[in-house]
């Protein structure tokens, strides 16, 4: 009840925010409407991070405490991180196309750590698809996130360092938003998506745990089940069969 | 320090089983050395005859096919393991998962070694590049590659050896880990090979080690869990 209530909060809060952003905000002076893209992009592209850095503490934490609820928080934090990357990047593709003319800007450290970003964490989901003993699953599934989440950082600098060692970044990046320069009112949007994005995250995040524990339960009846169906007589031998 | 001069001796042991069962069968480095010259020829094949073009992309093609044909090299000496459950068996032994984790890393990375200067010179020959001249920043780079792709591949080959997916998995797992590695490497490459003319050759170089180390800490720190299950 307390999950669904937050929920609806969380809708009315994005909904909220979503019309600030269209139409109450005004426009960017050099970038248009299209900066409007710029709220939920950037929200979701910090979130993505947040999902992945729960991923790998719970990862941390399983290898820990041995407590499978760990490890679905690991999975919920996957899972949502990739679907809050997978946003991001799309909208930061809607937003490159009128602004730099291009989808793609190899030049953006961001853009590039972030679809590696994302190549990582679905090789995590599909990776743990492949193992079926919930304890094993859960210890694989552990290192690899921990080793992804070590992989990032690196991943940050060598990409920016890419771009140039010697050139000055010529575009301005996404995150200039936040420059001190910028007016209250963008940043007060900006971070007022950030807050609404933040709480249907976690509504999201509730809900994927809830579900990776009916999950591991609903495993653990069938190879119950299974357990039974094996040590039961065997239908054929029984006399009523044979009498058939 | 004892502790750890035994790791260590356990760890060459471990190597060495694997370069006489290497010597005798050839498992890994033939096979993955012949995959790498016919990914040279295609990737000559992809970009057309221009050799400007072709020696512009040397130090892209040589990295790609390290990294490709590493990975194989690499899982190659894990499936190894897998033959009459060989690694639950190296499990039981009352050693430390670090010293086989290192082992199995210092196998990788004689194989990496070998590879790496091979198709170095292949890619000099191939795509008339002066490897000559620059040979010293260019080995260094070849082992500062090959120490990570041997670190971050024994990882992953241990990772995925189980799999029933293992030939999809590793490289959706591997590849994008060993991004930072191949970019550092191929911009180090470049920055060698002509001469280093911006002086940033030491940094890319820098990358590459901390990279290393980063790789081979997480890899001894958590290979232990998989020999658990």
């Amino acid at each position: 009840m307390k999950t669904r209530i937050l929920g609806f909060v969380a809708l009315a809060a994005v909904a909220v925010m979503l019309v600030v952003a269209l139409f109450v905000v005004p426009a960017d002076l050099n970038q248009g409407d299209a900066q409007r893209i710029m709220y939920p992009h950037v929200a979701s592209a910090w979130l993505g991070y947040l999902s992945f850095g729960v991923t790998a503490l719970a990862g941390i934490l399983w290898l820990w405490k041995r407590d499978l609820r760990f490890d679905a928080v690991a999975v919920a934090g996957a899972e949502i991180g990739v679907m809050f990357t997978a946003f991001a990047i799309w909208g930061g593709m809607m937003w490159g196309r009128p602004i730099w003319g291009v989808f793609w800007q190899w030049e953006d450290p961001r853009l590039t750590t972030t679809a590696l970003l994302l190549a990582l964490y679905v090789g995590y989901l599909l990776f743990r698809r492949l193992t079926d003993d919930p304890e094993r699953r859960a210890t694989r599934a552990a290192i690899v996130g921990i080793v992804a989440a070590v992989d990032i950082p690196i991943v940050h600098f060598s990409v920016e360092w890419w771009r140039g060692l010697h050139q000055t970044a010529t575009i301005g990046s996404p995150d200039r938003v936040l420059n001190p320069a910028a007016p209250m009112v963008f940043v007060g949007t900006l971070l007022g998506t950030l807050a609404a994005f933040m709480l249907a995250w976690l509504y999201f995040m509730i809900r994927r745990y809830q579900l990776a524990r009916a999950e591991l339960g609903r495993e653990e009846q069938v190879r119950r089940e299974r357990i039974e169906a094996a040590r039961a007589p065997h239908p054929a031998a029984s006399p009523t069969e044979v009498a058939r | 320090m004892s502790a750890l001069r035994a790791d260590a001796r356990i760890a060459l042991e471990i190597a060495r089983k694997d370069a006489v069962g290497e010597l005798r069968g050839r498992h890994a480095i033939v096979s993955t050395l012949f995959f790498s010259a016919v990914l040279l020829l295609l990737f000559g094949f992809a970009l057309g005859p221009d050799s400007a073009r072709l020696a512009a992309a040397a130090p892209g093609l040589l990295w790609l096919a390290v990294v490709f044909a590493g990975m194989l090299a690499v899982s190659r000496l894990h499936l190894l393991e897998t033959d009459d459950d060989a690694l639950e068996q190296l499990a039981l032994y009352p050693i430390s998962r670090r010293a086989i984790y290192a082992g199995k890393a210092l196998a990788g990375l004689a194989v990496m070694l070998l590879l790496g200067l091979l198709v170095l010179a292949a890619v000099g020959i191939l795509f008339a590049v002066d490897v000559g001249a620059a040979w010293l920043p260019l080995v260094a780079t070849v082992v500062l590659g090959a120490i990570g792709i041997a670190a971050v591949g024994t990882f992953y080959a241990g990772v995925t050896v189980r799999l029933r997916a293992r030939e999809v998995m590793l490289p959706l797992l591997m590849l994008p880990v060993l991004a930072p590695l191949l970019l550092a490497a191929v911009k180090a490459t470049a920055a060698a090979l002509a001469g280093d003319p911006f002086g940033d050759l030491g940094a890319w170089l820098q990358l590459l080690v901390a990279f290393d180390v980063i790789m081979v800490v997480a890899g001894a720190a958590t290979y232990g869990y998989l020999l658990e299950d």
